[in-house]
């Protein structure tokens, strides 16, 4: 019955949030794509919020195959860096004022990334989320999908493999 | 509804996504095409060491894929992509325009297969390849049959 007392709520999702939007806010690429993400404990949504400039095709009108493909790799990429830094975040291990500074741990690095396309994209948001399939010490595999308007029917899909960072002995 | 033109500057021109990453059609047609998208700290996925994120050179990729079937001599009357794979061979140094050129290499009744490389300034050590698969549309399949 010596179970520690857990902590304050507030306490946990402010580290939570807070290394969250460390991860995100520094990405130059996640603000000019207007990605979003939405957590609950550890799972992750993101939000590609529509704008205008990620139309591929002004007559139908439709996303882009390319923004597409983007908001796919950059959730499957923040998805496993998340998973990865999860453990330290919940142990304290993280410096999280470093971390808003910008002193991040290293990303994983594309390997490569194979994009289903599966519907054409409306001009409205798109949510995704990826799955971390496999997390080793040098390689991961990730399975990311995204949808629109019903969750039933994918917009597109992919899967891809990503060479985790060392970290200097 | 608004035309698209059917050159190929105007074609990207009208695109506002590759308006938005800045790209540059260098040349196209033949079932060829070369894209060049000109580093942009909007682009950079990495703010330490300040890469180009793969989303990026993804969507350049996908791009000049595109329009290397749609300046195919078989003329289709648009495209989507089916599925594209990217290999990341090496980071793209900072700084440098990215240029991608993609081929054509086979066109049947309803699928278009494309192979594509990007380069930056050191064209010797490819930053990515790609390979793809994009629908043929035709708008009267009977009449050109």
């Amino acid at each position: 019955m010596n179970r520690p007392r857990p902590e304050p709520i507030q306490q946990v999702k402010h580290r939570r949030d807070a290394a969250l939007h460390a991860l995100v806010s520094s990405v130059p690429y996640i603000q000019f794509m207007g990605i979003t993400f939405d957590r609950r404990g550890n799972e992750l949504t993101a939000q590609l919020n529509f704008d205008d400039k990620l139309i591929g095709n002004p007559v139908l009108p439709a996303l882009h195959g390319g923004a597409t493909a983007a908001f796919l790799e950059m959730t499957a990429m923040i998805t496993l860096h998340w998973t990865v830094l999860w453990e330290g975040i919940e142990s304290g291990a993280y410096d999280l004022e470093a971390m808003a500074a910008g002193d991040l741990p290293r990303q994983p690095k594309t390997i490569d990334f194979s994009v289903d396309y599966l519907r054409s994209g409306l001009p409205r948001d798109a949510y995704a989320r990826a799955r971390v399939w496999r997390s080793g010490r040098r390689f991961a595999s990730v399975h990311v999908e995204a949808w629109q308007d019903n969750k039933e029917k994918l917009l597109a899909q992919a899967t891809g493999h990503f060479l985790m960072a060392t970290e200097p002995e | 509804m608004h035309e698209i033109p059917k050159t190929p500057q105007g074609f990207l021109d009208a695109l506002p996504h590759c308006r938005a990453l800045g790209m540059l059609m260098v040349s196209c047609g033949d079932g060829k095409a070369v894209i060049d998208m000109p580093y942009d700290e909007n682009l950079i996925g990495d703010p330490k060491t300040r890469v180009v994120h793969g989303g990026a050179v993804s969507a350049l990729m996908d791009t000049c894929c595109g329009m290397a079937v749609f300046f195919h001599p078989d003329q289709p009357d648009s495209t989507a992509t089916i599925d594209l794979r990217i290999d990341y061979m090496r980071s793209a140094t900072p700084g440098q325009t990215i240029r991608a050129e993609a081929v054509c290499h086979q066109m049947t009744r309803n699928v278009a297969f494309v192979r594509a490389v990007a380069m930056d300034e050191d064209r010797a050590r490819p930053v990515a390849t790609a390979t793809g698969a994009f629908t043929v549309e035709r708008r009267l399949p009977e009449e050109s049959a």
